[in-house]
């Protein structure tokens, strides 16, 4: 109602006399609550472990913890070393591999090194097995010796298409690490020795070229390539945010309190987040450019209203009264849409976007309260001069304005119905969408790990495993010859797939010691058929093992289980979960219910990722939408009209979706987050144009055509502004390293403009239907309130 | 162990760890062993001198990061050899698991070298030579490695004598002792021997770049013959992947007899 409009309103002027007159006092309190808050900013670090990306109840996660505990943690550093003539089995190139696999057992944390050297190979001698490492004194090897080497190498399941390629030319050495997990220093120590170990093979062995891979290597660079990211795109977002505020503020002490404000706003919760202990990833890493994109927006709409008073000649205290009363209640509005927006994410199942929801929500509260009273005081202080009110530029975009106002106006019919067509028809291409979320392909080519394990999987194999412990029925029963064979036939089918480069089972081990113990007769290269002779195989050859070399990591503790690990080529998640379905058939239909397990692995846990973010966040979603609408409710006094905003602000997002879908067609987690956080950015816009329309209603009596042309004279030059100014933010997020935050980032800004397009056509549109069906009723029932 | 002494002994405990640890990384530029770790470990060896050979059972049960336990029983021969410079020999025979029920490793230790090991399969009905240089791997799936559990061959390492330390109310002495044979899994072992009986009573282990791997505790020792000593329970802790396995022996029986023949090839076949 009008009452309450102006109790906000007179509630706002006082405060602004409030603040201008103790802005000393104002001044010293927001610079104590920067530094307080500020000083969290200690307790940041950086997680170096994607688990961070699975919250404790992610099902897939739960799955594979419980299976790295029955086996062993598999993070790896795969060290890739390809010669630049093609020859891995050349004396010199063997004993550089002999010398990687030897430093390498110095990796910190490193539990387990596996190599084309120390391959553990095996042979019949009369009664005896021979067990002993594939290469030893590579350099001091003949040709032939190599030659011969390199067709065992090239023979032997374990070894071909995992750690040396099948033309021989790229060779590669994995690294197995065990973390305490006690500190954050644990991953770039170990990176930063093999990094060591790469440089010094580099300086004395010129021909190669080596390449750094595995999962400490993608751990490690979520902090570097976060840091790398914040360097480049903090810097950019700060030089167009001024570019904007020179361009729209034409005043130096408005720029300078703007920039103060959102200064403060993203060192408070920065700060905040330290408090609350998060570690910062890629994704909550963007909430400092975020922040900057939205805390402008509250500063910017109290400063234009300033100018726009001091041009119709009131005096500067005055003015920045006027403004902050005129704003407050759209300032504070929009300030609570974009916090919910934020803090839904909350619901989502990865931690890294709680903690952007949380720390960007926080950095809104404080822009929104540093806006009203840091700015107000601030201005106060600093000289402030406006060109009196003329024909300039603001003449001109308010004429445009004045023109969408009347086409909108004339022709809302056509646009409804247009804008209706194109929005149905874009939301009916979402479905074509997939989801994919591999992860190497997270940094783009700036970052030096997607460069390595694009050149791994160009060159040596796949990079993506997926983990099936296979269980046998009973204890010892990975011996059993129906399992063996059941194994065998499993592993045979895993290796016909086109999805699979590799394929490390036990029934490969079990065969070769079994043709191993028949003096080399390839005829017994098969599962042994006797339960007893395969155990007994398997303690010979354990009990022939070294250190770090065992089968500790493949078989379970009572051998009632063994691991089968497939390594995936470049797939999409998609063909990722579809092979898991194939799988998952060929097991039901081939082998005994006792077999027929679920794999695991981070390769499955990512397929999911954005499917359990999805289903997470449609809750989410429902709960931010319901609230926002609440909230414009209460906002704007009148259901209906609340209601109706939801319109303008859930089309924009689905035909953002549609465009995505016809342009790309691919979308990873982002995807789950992008709906919350986009509603409460964009649903700003629909709160100035709907509340700015009202005061024309109620203060000033228009009809809803002219309040229309109101609401676009005081409103539209802020709003486009505003969404220039969020579509720019968001876009250089597209700029990051990080895919997630690029897709977030693309998706936000297209959401923003298609935003704008709807606020300014189809919104008015809307209102005038229903002012033209109201007028229809108005002449059959007679009379009715002409604004509630 | 430590913590439960505190505080009154703390302050002294944490002054010879720390001076412990500041020598054990000095002492390779500084400090020329005296002989009194080799002393110190040859006392610990020599104190059993003279038992001529022993059998006993054990039961070896193996716990993954999980918390699963599974178990294995076996039996142990050995034979004493008085030369030094000979290692001693020993018959490992498996009564469970089912699938390796009557499975025999026979062993002549060796000081550098490898090993000697023959391993007999019943299902084979076979006699398997272990010729592989390297036996430093887990035995059959647990933290043991061979070598942890069967008699410690005095000449095998190099000790450095550490300090003493206070263990519950035991004053022992900490010797580090270095392996002296190529293709050893550690790079050093740690271990504290009591001054009362002179056993060992815990070792660390540690891995090729030097991180603590396992921590062994040996337990429940009890007098055989005049001065020999032998633990009942064996704790050993993989400190790094959160494994662990103990074995507890039952009554050894000594000097049942037992000579050379026993411990030959042929033996194997007829051990069921």
């Amino acid at each position: 109602m009008p009452g309450s409009l102006t109790a906000v309103d007179a509630f706002a002027s006082s405060l602004a006399e409030w603040v201008i007159r103790r802005r000393w006092l104002v001044l010293a309190a927001v610079l104590a609550s920067v530094v307080a808050m500020g000083s969290g900013g200690r307790f940041l670090d950086f997680a170096n472990n994607y688990r961070v990306f699975f919250s404790s109840e992610n099902p897939e996660l739960v799955a594979f913890e419980s299976f790295q505990k029955t086996y062993t943690k598999n993070d790896n550093i795969l060290i890739v070393l390809q010669p630049a003539d093609g020859k891995v089995f050349s004396p010199h190139i063997a004993e550089a591999v002999e010398r990687v696999t030897d430093e390498a057992w110095q990796i910190p944390f490193s539990i387990r090194v596996d190599s084309l050297s120390n391959f553990q190979h095996t042979w019949a001698v009369e009664d005896d097995l021979i067990v002993e490492d594939l290469i030893q004194n590579g350099g001091s090897l003949s040709q032939t010796e190599l030659d011969r080497i390199m067709a065992v190498a090239l023979a032997e399941p374990l070894l071909k298409d995992n750690l040396i390629a099948a033309d021989a030319e790229t060779t590669g050495i994995n690294v197995v690490l065990q973390y305490p997990e006690e500190s954050l220093t644990e991953v770039p120590t170990a990176v930063a020795k093999a990094r060591a170990i790469a440089d010094g093979i580099r300086a004395d062995y010129p021909e190669l070229k080596v390449a750094l891979t595995g999962v400490s290597m993608l751990n490690n660079s979520f902090a570097e390539g976060g840091v790398q990211d914040l360097m480049l795109l903090v810097p950019l977002m700060y030089v167009v945010l001024l570019v904007m505020m020179i361009v729209m503020l034409r005043s130096f002490s408005a720029t300078l309190a703007t920039l103060l404000v959102i200064m403060f706003s993203t060192i408070s919760a920065m700060g905040a987040g330290g408090f609350m202990g998060i570690e910062l990833t890629p994704i909550s890493l963007t909430a400092p450019t975020i922040i900057l994109t939205l805390a402008i927006a509250d500063s910017v709409h109290i400063l234009i209203s300033m100018r726009e008073a001091v041009r119709q000649g009131m005096e500067k205290r005055a003015a920045i009264v006027e403004a902050m009363r005129i704003n407050f209640l759209a300032v504070t509005i929009t300030s609570v849409t974009t916090i919910v927006g934020f803090l839904s994410l909350n619901l989502s199942d990865s931690p890294p976007f709680w903690h952007l929801g949380n720390i960007t929500a926080v950095g809104i509260a404080f822009a929104w309260l540093y806006s009203i009273v840091f700015l107000p005081a601030m201005m106060s202080l600093l000289p402030y001069q406006a060109k009196p009110a003329a024909d300039g530029d603001d003449g001109r975009s308010a004429g445009i304005m004045a023109q969408i106002a009347d086409f909108v106006i004339a022709r809302y019919r056509m646009l409804l119905v247009s804008t209706g067509i194109v929005a149905v028809g874009l939301t009916a291409m979402i479905p074509t969408i997939s989801l994919n979320d591999e992860w190497t392909k997270y940094f783009d080519h700036r970052v030096e790990f997607r460069r390595d394990a694009d050149f791994a999987l160009e060159n040596l194999g796949g990079l993506y495993p997926i983990e099936f412990s296979m269980t046998a029925a009973d204890a010892g029963g990975v011996s059993d010859p129906e399992f063996l064979s059941h194994l065998e036939s499993f592993t045979a089918w895993l290796r016909q797939q086109p999805e699979v480069t590799h394929v490390y089972s036990l029934s490969d081990i079990m065969k070769r010691l079994n043709r191993n113990m028949h003096g080399d007769d390839d005829s017994y290269y098969r599962t042994p058929g006797d339960r007893e002779l395969a155990a007994q195989y398997l303690l010979l050859y354990e009990l022939s093992l070294p250190y770090g070399l065992d089968l500790n990591d493949r078989i379970n503790i009572d051998k009632s289980a063994t691991r089968v690990t497939a390594t995936l080529g470049d797939v999409s998640t998609v063909a990722t979960r579809a092979f898991l379905d194939r799988a998952d058939t060929w097991l039901r239909g081939n082998v005994p219910d006792y077999m027929w397990i679920s794999p695991t692995g981070p390769t499955v846990m990512f397929s999911f990722i954005a499917k359990r973010n999805i289903e997470s966040m449609l809750r989410g979603n429902a709960t931010a939408i319901l609230l926002i609408a609440l909230i414009m409710i209460f906002a704007l006094r009148d259901v209906r009209l609340g209601l109706l905003s939801l319109v303008p602000n859930a089309m924009p997002i689905a035909m953002t979706f549609g465009v995505w879908a016809i342009l790309v067609g691919l979308v990873g987690m982002a995807a789950a987050t992008v709906t919350a956080t986009s509603l409460g950015i964009i649903v700003d816009n629909t709160v100035h144009l709907l509340t700015k329309y009202q005061r024309g209603l109620r203060e000033k009596g228009l009809d809803t055509p002219d309040a229309i042309r109101y609401a676009f004279r005081t409103v539209g030059t802020a709003v486009a502004a505003n969404a220039v100014i969020l579509a720019l933010g968001f876009a250089v997020l597209a700029l990051s390293t990080f895919k997630i935050n690029a897709e977030m980032g693309l998706l936000t800004a297209m959401a923003v403009v298609i935003a704008l397009i709807v606020d300014f056509f189809f919104l008015p549109a809307l209102l005038m239907l229903g002012h033209s069906l109201k007028k229809g009723k108005t002449h059959a029932v007679t009379q009715s309130a002409p604004a509630r | 162990m430590l913590l439960r002494n505190l505080p009154r002994r703390a302050s002294r405990i944490l002054a010879l760890a720390l001076a412990a640890v500041t020598l054990s990384a000095v002492s390779s530029l500084t400090v020329a062993d005296d002989g009194r770790g080799f002393e110190v470990a040859a006392r610990s060896d020599r104190s059993d001198r003279g038992f001529q050979d022993s059998e006993v059972e054990l039961q070896m049960i193996l716990r993954n990061a999980a918390g699963q336990e599974t178990t294995r029983t076996l039996r142990i021969s050995t034979l004493e050899v008085p030369d030094e410079s000979v290692g001693d020999k020993s018959l490992v025979v498996f009564d469970s698991p089912r699938d390796i029920d009557g499975t025999a490793l026979l062993s002549h230790a060796k000081i550098l070298d490898p090993d000697d090991q023959w391993l007999y399969l019943p299902a084979l009905k076979r006699v398997k030579r272990i010729s592989s240089a390297n036996k430093s791997g887990p035995f059959v799936g647990s933290e043991f490695a061979f070598e942890d559990f069967t008699s410690l061959e005095l000449n095998k390492y190099e000790y450095k004598y550490i300090g003493e330390e206070v263990v519950d109310g035991v004053t022992m002495d900490v010797v580090e002792r270095t392996p002296l044979y190529e293709n050893s899994g550690y790079t050093r072992q740690v271990s504290w021997i009591d001054q009362d009986i002179f056993q060992i009573r815990k070792v660390e282990f540690y891995d090729r770049k030097g991180d603590l791997l396992k921590v062994l505790h040996l337990e429940d020792y009890r007098e055989y013959l005049d001065g020999v000593w032998r633990t009942h329970t064996m704790k050993m802790v993989n400190a790094q992947t959160g494994k662990s396995t103990d074995l507890i022996y039952g009554e050894y029986k000594f000097q049942q007899g037992l000579d050379d023949n026993d411990f030959v090839k042929g033996v194997l076949k007829n051990l069921r």
